[in-house]
């Protein structure tokens, strides 16, 4: 996270059109894509204890589901700010690719209105797999909006052609990407740990009563 | 500092405002697991000490 905070710093060069607004993109597009990957990462958890049967299967979705919501919430308000400086407004309900990414937002977080409606056991488990499950289907949308749609707004950086920026810009771009998915990925184990821990003392607990 | 400069800073700063409250709330969460494992530990203790007591 150091190595891609000096790089957007002092490595990469300032855009020739926004200045330096541009370098919340560095930020912004790796924080969406993470969300992107927690959301995909728990509906495959989903799918697992759906299809395998596989212990603690709902728990790692969950924990997956989790972090994405928290990245999604960031996504929304580092975009909100970059919007303010290049468009003048905090939010543009034109463009669809940030209306969509809003209504993925939104379904994710009300994963966890249905979860917790639910009694702790298997129906808990099996109904949020199955709403992660069909959450998955709107990462692509959300994804392709903005290349399906002639959105004027929202910029497409990466295109059929490639990156559409410098070398050192997409350089920086990759390091602060892997720099994201590593921090989710040490995040999710960390939340994972501490959320085994505290069922498998709930249970000691209940064994000593 | 420019209008830019500050806006750029604000983003930065949600970022890390945002992973610095996860980390704390998670870090809460370890002390009360923590207190947690010390109190069973203490009772299992208190369970197992009179099994283990000597005879005579």
């Amino acid at each position: 996270m150091v190595a891609a905070v000096a790089m957007i710093a002092f490595f990469a060069p300032e855009d020739a059109d926004q200045g330096l607004s541009q370098k919340i993109f560095y930020f912004h597009v790796p924080i969406a894509l993470t969300a992107y990957a927690c959301f995909g990462w728990g509906a495959w958890k989903a799918l697992l204890h759906l299809w395998k049967r596989r212990p603690g299967a709902d728990l790692e979705s969950y924990v997956a589901v989790h972090q994405g919501v928290i990245f999604g919430a960031l996504t929304l308000v580092t975009g909100s700010i970059w919007a303010k400086i290049s468009w003048g407004v905090w939010w543009a309900w034109s463009s669809n690719q940030l209306v969509l990414f809003l209504v993925l937002f939104l379904f994710y977080a009300a994963y966890f209105m249905l979860r917790f409606s639910v009694e702790p056991g298997p129906r808990r488990a099996n109904l949020s797999a199955v709403y992660a499950l069909f959450g998955v289907a709107l990462i692509p949308v959300s994804f392709l909006a903005i290349r399906l749609a002639n959105d004027f707004i929202h910029p497409t950086v990466f295109t059929s052609h490639g990156p559409q920026m410098s070398g050192r810009m997409f350089a920086t771009f990759c390091v602060s990407w892997a720099a994201m998915l590593l921090l989710v990925g040490t995040l999710y184990h960390v939340e994972l740990a501490g959320k085994r821990l505290d069922s498998r003392l709930r249970e000691l607990r209940e064994l000593l009563a | 500092m420019t209008a830019a400069e500050k806006y750029v800073a604000a983003a930065y700063l949600v970022v890390f405002a945002t992973v610095l409250a996860y980390v704390l709330i998670i870090s809460l969460k370890l002390v009360r697991l923590e207190r947690e494992v010390a109190e069973l530990t203490e009772l299992a203790r208190a369970r197992l000490a009179p099994e283990a007591a000597p005879v005579g």
